[in-house]
């Protein structure tokens, strides 16, 4: 019988209650007296020299109560990048100036050139028409690989070219890959696009701006899933604020998907404005700001080529990549093409030798980070697709050639430099078989057939390394922060627990599936357990939540608080119960001698924790608070095998999914409604980028799907019933709860499959079509048929 | 939005009048115009609302047959109000947009706008309509000149379209896969005297008839009699969702469908 509470149990999620009933507390419900509102008068051409700007009509307009440029802020610093990446000839990558406001250049559609600060949004925004800009525009750099071609127009001019840095992982491995290459029986080449995305997530992003003159306090409220990374970030870098002079809360965020990982110029904005104009400021974005202002995603070209001797065993993959930084280096920018896709392509096979080239540029479009996956659907994309061209160039089953591949033993080291703890990718694909009834494809191709519609499977499998991340490793690699964790369980008085996390919940769910795990460890009702989480203010300290690593590395942090409160409160029972600290067992919320019926409640337990008449003072302290750090000794590798089934319909090109399934290994699950939960929603994101989304500049930089209109997100309608299932659990072996992570898979698994099944269905008509690029929009689907 | 003033006047006289005011805008279901105010794209002196004129609202049917729609009526109320006497644009109406749309959208805004890839204007101009305005009966083959561009005149007001309702009809939308709008759309009508095909989404000049399937099909009302047509891709439109060759593929595609569906 399913588990009703804790671990392994599914119950409903608490939060949805106030998110379903129009209860949530979002940054934009943030109201303070005195508040100004800002409008950012934004870029509407992609590069150009300011000559000048003159606010002086503007700044005459009613309720104008300042007007900032880019001068404004030549004393602070620029928006700053988290992680250095070091090139293939030991350089440290180029890393440009990141204004807050444009400064002398405008380099990206949607960069902000000056911000009125009015009474009323109306009023600001009405000033900013009367701003007189003297631009003169420059060529755009929007092509990759244009922008590195000599003579190119440079995006910044003190740099030495586009190119942020020309990576090579692992360097000591390229002469001997090429020459793997070279010896191979078959090679299987696939260049291919993975496409732009913008993140939309559905709350835009908000900041407010607030200063205490009384006590020389910032507080900065906005949409962050890492309030204390933006203290960090926005504290030590940008404006001179000590830590505890800066107050970060990012309350209920309606999405984030990692575009709201990063430091942006507007919260930056909104914080120096409040103590120069005296006032909180509040920004909302606009659909239309968050197109041209929010980190996009992907936007890599790679050409992939997969080696293989005559008994189709992979010897060799080398790759290289053109990845799109945009105009500036944004929070994370630089490890995502690096860090997080590099060491993902060996996948899910025992492939001896990879190498793998990342040119990173610059151009003149908004910068692009981490977006759900984050590096990992990118590697994953190009090698599942490269995999499953092989197969049919070799005339084997994609299935069996993928089998014939996998690493089996664990721990098992990559030749891409880390080391997968666990797995069991024999165990995944079986389940795969089973729950998407491979063995029924057959009949059902042949009744789409009857239909006049192609049908196609694909599968693919894939690996992540998420729970980001051991600190000490990522140092090494370029990382300017820790990524450990931390958490504080706080007791109270008549054995209620509030826990401070740093994570922080934006659809995870976290405010009902932490509290399982409390409960499972001290035996009391859930509902006596609340989660604390988004405010610098209120937690210990937190890096965030992003890289599937809350449960991992948070929760791993919170079980070490929590085991340290049942520490203490063994020894309160041991003086209460008069027996040895060793003796006491702890279940359903009692403390019990061993081998006795003596025991006590833990409602008992923590009253006397705090109000100590009969109490151990001489050993240990009145209170039952305690606080844990924890940094994971690896990453963790969640991996599984997905497969899709499409029809595509001959006379139109138009792509619908029919059939999705998806076999995880998440290690041990907490709520299996929630993980199943997060790989829909991952699901539907992966099909969106394959088939929908398209985020697409034209030459001279301008942002052409810039709105719904144009930019095609997924809908229910889109989308299957899906399969999934995440009962195959190998579990991590280094963190307590054994888990792995779950947010990012739907993301990173799908893609491929659904392409590898559209191919599989055009050439099932007998078109010769290797490979298409994403989205498989109706048009390209059709191009591609007409052009076979 | 910039500031404007707001009339809502109770009959198609005093809207009229309202409309005589320098830079006033009528204002349907406010579908295309609100967005387009938000931008900041348009900025009328005053908006005169059509939606408090009951004479405007309503599906009936004329003596003559004609299903005839008030030119403010919502196109959730035309999908239940026309589809005992005109499925096919009952049918139609019901796929407009979402359900937000069609309980704000209008017959009469979206004739009056005239969008490329609209639906309506397939549907009026393959059934041959009458527009209506405040001073005159438009035929709908003189009243589409183009991209957001119609025979109305300044002030003039949609106050009714009367449909006649043909044999058979029905009508095929290829969605753009963003906006869902007819990346191509359309509309075929089966009358007594001939059959219409009215193509939306497609052309660079708005909603247009396909002369050639008309005549094929008058004389032979089956999709197979189209085999040996092709729209040319020349005028067709291009952009991030379909080559103008792939919409002139649509176009053919689609007309075979709705004759398959219609007959």
């Amino acid at each position: 019988m399913p588990k009703d509470s804790g671990i392994g149990a599914s119950p409903k999620r608490r939060e949805d209650v106030r998110f379903l009933t129009g209860a949530g507390k979002y940054t934009d419900d943030i109201n303070i007296y005195g508040q100004t509102y800002v409008h950012f008068l934004r870029a509407d051409v992609a590069h150009a020299t300011i000559n000048s700007i003159d606010t002086s009509a503007a700044a005459a307009m009613p309720g104008v109560v300042q007007i900032f440029t880019g001068a404004d802020f030549e004393a602070v610093g620029g928006i700053p990048c988290g992680w250095q990446v070091t090139d293939r000839f030991g350089e440290p990558m180029q890393e440009p100036r990141h204004p807050v406001i444009a400064h002398g250049t405008i380099r990206h559609v949607g960069e902000i050139v000056a911000a009125v600060v009015g009474e009323t949004l109306a009023q600001a925004r009405d000033a900013a028409e009367a701003i007189v800009l003297d631009l003169t525009e420059k060529p755009a750099v929007v092509d990759m690989k244009a922008a590195a071609a000599d003579g190119s127009t440079k995006v910044h001019d003190d740099l030495t070219s586009n190119i942020c840095y020309d990576w090579g992982f692992v360097e000591e491995n390229r002469d001997a890959v090429d020459q793997a290459i070279k010896d191979a029986a078959h090679v299987t080449t696939l260049e291919l696009v993975n496409n732009r995305l913008v993140a939309n997530p559905m709350e835009p992003r908000v900041a407010v701006g607030e200063y205490s003159r009384s006590d020389d306090m910032h507080t900065l409220h906005t949409t962050s899933q890492n309030p204390h990374v933006i203290r960090l970030l926005m504290g030590a870098f940008v404006l001179g604020i000590p830590e505890h002079k800066l107050r970060v809360v990012a309350p209920d965020v309606g999405g984030g998907f990692g575009t709201k990982i990063f430091h942006y110029a507007e919260e930056a904005f909104c914080t120096f404005a409040a103590k120069a104009v005296n006032r909180p400021v509040k920004w909302t974005s606009t659909r239309s700001e968050a197109f041209m202002s929010d980190a996009h995603g992907r936007d890599h070209v790679t050409k992939i080529e997969l080696a293989m001797d005559a008994d189709n065993n992979f010897t060799a993959v080398r790759t290289e990549t053109y990845a799109n930084m945009g105009a500036y280096l944004s929070t994370f920018a630089s490890s995502v093409p690096t860090w997080l896709h590099g060491t993902l392509m060996a996948g899910n096979y025992k492939t001896p030798l990879i190498y793998v080239n990342v040119k990173a540029m610059f151009t003149n479009t908004v910068p692009v980070d981490a977006y759900r996956g984050a590096g990992r659907p990118e590697a994953t994309f190009q090698l599942e697709r490269v995999i499953d061209k092989a197969a049919r160039e070799r005339g084997v089953d994609p299935i069996a050639l993928r089998r014939q591949n996998f690493v089996t033993e664990f721990p098992y080291a990559t030749p891409v430099a880390v080391e997968y703890d666990t797995g069991d990718y024999e165990a995944t694909m079986a389940k795969l078989e089973e729950i998407a009834d491979i063995g029924g494809f057959a009949a059902r191709r042949a009744e789409s057939e009857k239909n006049g519609k192609l049908r196609g499977l694909g599968v693919n499998c894939y690996i992540e390394a998420c729970g980001i991340a051991p600190s000490n490793l990522v140092g090494q690699l370029g990382a300017r922060a820790g990524l450990y964790d931390a958490a504080t369980v706080r007791v109270n008085a008549t054995g209620s627990i509030s826990v401070m996390v740093g994570a922080h919940s934006h659809g995870q769910g976290h405010e009902t599936s932490f509290p399982q795990v409390i409960s499972e460890m001290i035996g009391i009702p859930e509902d006596q357990i609340d989660i604390v989480h988004g405010d610098t203010s209120k937690i210990p300290f937190g890096m965030g939540t992003y890289g599937s690593r809350s449960l991992a590395v948070c929760g791993s942090a919170m079980v070490r608080a929590a085991e340290k409160v049942i520490n203490k409160a063994k020894k309160i029972a041991a003086h209460l119960l008069e027996a040895s600290d060793a003796d006491i067992e702890l279940k359903d919320g009692q403390f019990s001698v061993a081998g006795t019926d003596k025991s006590v409640a833990w409602g008992d337990v923590t009253l006397a924790a705090y109000v100590p008449h009969n109490y151990p003072l001489e050993d240990i302290e009145p209170g039952l608070e305690e606080t844990a750090f924890y940094d994971p000794a690896n990453f963790t590798y969640p991996a599984g095998a997905y497969a899709c089934e499409v029809e595509v319909d001959p006379d139109t090109g138009k792509v619908t999914i029919e059939r999705f399934s998806a076999a995880d290994d998440f290690g041990n699950v907490i709520n299996p409604m929630i993980v199943s939960g997060q790989v829909h929603g991952g699901i539907a994101q992966g099909v969106g980028q394959a088939l929908l989304e398209n985020c697409a500049y034209d030459e001279d930089g301008q942002l052409i799907s810039a709105s719904y209109m144009d930019y095609a997100m997924p809908r229910a309608d889109d989308l299957p019933f899906y399969s999934v299932d995440h009962s195959c659990q190998t579990p991590c072996t280094h963190n307590p709860l054994g888990v792995k992570g779950c947010g990012e898979a739907g993301a990173i698994g799908s893609p491929p499959s659904v392409v590898n099944a559209v191919i599989d269905a055009l050439q099932s008509g007998g078109k010769n079509v290797t490979h298409i690029d994403m989205p498989m929009s109706p048009s390209r689907v059709w191009e591609a048929m007409n052009n076979a | 939005m910039y500031a404007f003033d707001i009339e809502r006047p109770s009959t198609i006289a005093d809207a009229v009048t309202a409309l005589q005011g320098e830079d006033a805008q009528a204002l349907g279901g406010g579908q295309t115009l609100i967005p387009t105010l938000k931008q900041r794209l348009a900025a009328p002196s005053k908006l005169v609302s059509l939606s408090g004129i009951g004479e405007m609202q309503g599906v009936c049917v004329g003596d003559d047959g004609a299903v005839c729609i008030g030119g403010a009526t919502t196109h959730a109320t035309v999908s239940r109000e026309a589809a005992a006497h005109y499925p096919g644009l009952a049918a139609l109406a019901s796929h407009i947009g979402d359900p937000a749309v069609r309980n704000r959208g209008t017959i009469g805004g979206s004739l009056a706008n005239n969008d490329p890839a609209a639906c309506y204007p397939a549907a009026a101009l393959a059934s041959g309509a009458t527009i209506v305005t405040n001073n005159r009966e438009i035929a709908a083959d003189d009243y589409f000149q183009g991209m957001f561009s119609t025979a109305l005149d300044e002030g003039e007001v949609i106050t009714e379209v009367r449909f006649p309702v043909p044999q058979a009809a029905n009508y095929q939308k290829f969605l753009q896969p963003a906006s869902r709008f007819a990346l191509v759309g359309v509309f075929v009508a089966k009358y007594a005297d001939g059959v219409r095909v009215a193509v939306t989404g497609a052309s660079e000049n708005g909603v247009f008839r396909w002369a050639e399937a008309e005549a094929a099909l008058s004389a032979d009302f089956s999709a197979s009699t189209l085999d040996g047509l092709n729209m040319d891709a020349d005028g067709m439109i291009a952009d991030l969702h379909g080559s103008s060759a792939y919409r002139a593929h649509l176009v053919k595609v689609n007309t075979k469908r709705a004759v398959d569906a219609a007959s």
